[in-house]
């Protein structure tokens, strides 16, 4: 009688497990198969760079020549002065092209819908599309040179992209274009969190716009700058179909990233334990970034659960 | 000389009328309240002094000086908002000179202001903070301080203590009206709360869509009532109002409530001549809850006014019994000592404090005496 009363009636109790079977197969089956092969397939590269091998992987030891040798060839050396000069010219630029657009969308514009999805389109467009634009676009006998020479201006030259030292700011131009808009919905939600109050309270103590930004709204902006700046970082760090498709590591190797000396060495070249070796130091490169970044997502966190 | 006059000012937006044809003229040094309920317009016509916002229509005045086409650096004014609006990466210190550091005071003046003001408000230990690293009420001294180190003309408060918990409110309450004791500063303040409104202003503007429904000291809007609106506004628990029915007996009109019922209440007015030409009309009786008591109590010398009452409801707060009662079957709240308590059900007699009475027009709503 009591067992029947507590029991509501048409529904059959199910035992724990059987209820919260769709989110044990929704979340820990994927997150588990994930962490299975990122953590495996990394380990495995790991320890393929200290082995001997070439076509095929094979055991054996060679502690850090594989190293040595990556960090002694010139393609490695101009990938990584390409990778600090691509990765800080393009974080910088990007998310300065973001803070202005946002800025400037800030300002109760009509057609602000129109305009932030024009900008953040970008984005949903894949990176070799991008890629093979941008070359035409920047290939001097077909895209903006050849505009501008048949307009008549027959002097002008634009030819960065057959250029050995300018070579890789068609990248950087590329890598914008495709994702300040990014950096743009990020810090206009930045700049639209601000209280309006704040911004009342500034324009009856007599700030002007650019104090108002530069004393106020922007010092509240840093958090996202931050999440701006490691996001774009590590999609520098590990940039490859963009240059694969606009400049192929050319003219010669003058646009050489990390990511395409591993393609280079793992496929072309047949070098499994040399790409291995290659592909670490990008993901010691990745970490350098991703580790500072995430102790300060903790301590940020703890501060803001003591306040 | 009135620190701030507003005349016939409006503000649409689209159809929407918020504020219709708004005259205020608001004396230095005094503490103007602004009370109505949410979206009554009270805001937007503070931020329409700040010059926040621009009217549709009319003329602002402060100090004499038409302000209409002022920047608000220039209005001569500070205001401090419900969220304090603080800037949240400076400090304190930072905080309260931002104003005067726009204005390009020199920076001795700056800390000798700030020392002022720090001293005034005791803040002076968190001036090196962070407004996050402040309490509610610490955050609304110092924006306090902010507006105070302006010395302005007019202070404007926008509901600066609905963000704080009941008890800070009422400390705070008691802060804000003894500052403006000490230094006779020109507030105008705008709060939702009637029980702020009583207690701090000088003068009420009783706002309610978009118009201001009566503008007097507490007293006053208090005791009459210009309008149904505001004796039912005004005052909690607000004003008992009833239908009711205004007839004429050998010695003066009589107020009937439940006319033809068999509790049918009489009651006999005294000095209300101006409710003559309503002899015979129906009416709205009003009567405050204080204004019923138990049978014991006397309101004046001469013999009370004694009603025989059910009692329906009995809420005792501590400091008085809240007794829900009918009168001539109409429900009205009663006020009695907090020691008496009526059982419900029964009937109980209570004192009736009739010179208080307030009698309405049925049609304008208006106060008729």
């Amino acid at each position: 009688m009591s067992n029947a009363a507590t029991m509501r009636p048409g529904r059959p109790a199910l035992p724990e497990w059987v209820r919260r079977l769709p989110e044990y197969l929704m979340i820990w089956v994927p997150l588990l198969l994930s962490a299975a092969h990122l953590v495996s397939f990394s380990l495995w590269t790991i320890w393929i760079s200290f082995t001997p091998s070439t076509l095929v992987p094979v055991a054996g030891w060679v502690g850090l020549r594989n190293y040595s040798a990556v960090a002694a060839s010139r393609n490695w050396q101009i990938a990584f002065d390409n990778l600090l000069l691509f990765g800080s010219a393009f974080v910088l630029l990007s998310a300065a092209t973001g803070l202005i657009l946002a800025i400037l969308l800030d300002q109760r514009i009509r057609g602000e819908n129109v305009l932030r999805s024009i900008f953040l389109y970008p984005l949903a467009v894949s990176f070799v599309v991008t890629g093979t634009v941008w070359s035409w676009l920047l290939n001097p006998g077909l895209g903006i040179q050849k505009l501008i020479h048949d307009l008549g201006w027959t002097s002008f030259k634009f030819d960065w992209l057959i250029d050995r030292d300018m070579a890789i700011w068609t990248i950087v131009i590329a890598a914008i274009w495709q994702s300040s808009g990014f950096a743009m919905a990020l810090f206009l939600a930045g700049l639209r969190s601000v209280d309006s109050d704040i911004i009342k309270a500034a324009q009856i103590d007599g700030a002007g716009p650019v104090r108002t930004y530069r004393r106020i709204i922007l010092p509240s902006l840093w958090p996202i700058t931050v999440t701006v700046v490691v996001i774009q970082l590590q999609f520098a760090i590990s940039t490859f179909d963009l240059v694969r498709a606009l400049t192929n590591g050319g003219p010669g190797i003058a646009t050489q990233l990390p990511a395409l000396v591993v393609y280079d060495l793992m496929f072309q070249r047949s070098l499994l334990g040399r790409g291995a070796a290659a592909a670490v130091l990008m993901l010691l490169i990745l970490l350098a970034v991703l580790l500072p970044y995430a102790a300060w997502r903790y301590v940020q966190r703890r501060r803001a659960a003591h306040a | 000389m009135a620190a701030l006059s507003i005349r016939a000012l409006s503000k649409r937006y689209a159809n929407l009328e918020v504020l219709k044809d708004i005259a205020l003229d608001i004396e230095s040094g005094e503490f103007t309240v602004l009370v109505g309920p949410s979206g009554c317009g009270k805001s937007t016509l503070l931020n329409i002094v700040a010059g926040l916002d621009r009217p549709s229509a009319g003329t602002i005045e402060i100090g004499g000086r038409v302000v209409n086409d002022v920047a608000p650096k220039d209005r001569d004014i500070a205001m401090v908002f419900q969220s304090y609006a603080l800037y949240p990466s400076m400090t304190v210190r930072q905080n309260i000179t931002f104003g005067m550091e726009c204005r390009h005071v020199p920076k001795a003046e700056q800390d000798a202001a700030v020392a002022n003001v720090a001293k005034l408000l005791q803040i002076e230990p968190l001036l090196g903070r962070k407004p996050s690293q402040l309490s509610g009420g610490q955050r609304q001294r110092v924006a306090m301080g902010r507006a105070l180190v302006r010395n302005p003309l007019l202070f404007l408060f926008d509901e600066p203590l609905s963000n704080l918990d009941a008890k800070l409110r009422v400390e705070m309450r008691m802060e804000i009206k003894r500052l403006h004791q000490r230094i006779g500063a020109t507030i105008v303040y705008v709060t939702h709360d009637q029980i702020e409104a009583m207690t701090m202003a000088t003068r009420i503007a009783v706002m309610h869509q978009g118009s201001v429904q009566q503008f007097a000291d507490p007293d006053t809007v208090y005791r009459y009532p210009a309008n149904l609106f505001v004796a039912r506004f005004m005052g909690s628990p607000p004003m008992n109002t009833m239908p009711a029915r205004l007839e004429a007996e050998n010695d003066g009109p009589v107020v009937v409530i439940g006319a033809g019922r068999p509790d049918e209440l009489r009651l006999r007015l005294r000095g209300y001549d101006a409710a003559a030409p309503f002899v015979g009309r129906k009416v709205v009786f009003g009567i405050r809850p204080e204004c019923i008591a138990e049978g014991s109590r006397t309101f004046s010398r001469e013999a009370p006014v004694l009603v025989e009452a059910p009692v329906e409801l009995v809420e005792p707060t501590g400091a008085e019994t809240m007794v829900l009662l009918r009168l001539g079957g109409e429900p009205a709240m009663a006020r009695v000592s907090p020691d008496i308590r009526p059982a419900p059900g029964t009937s109980a007699a209570f004192a009736l404090d009739t010179r208080r009475i307030c009698l309405f027009d049925p049609e304008t709503e208006r106060l008729i005496a």
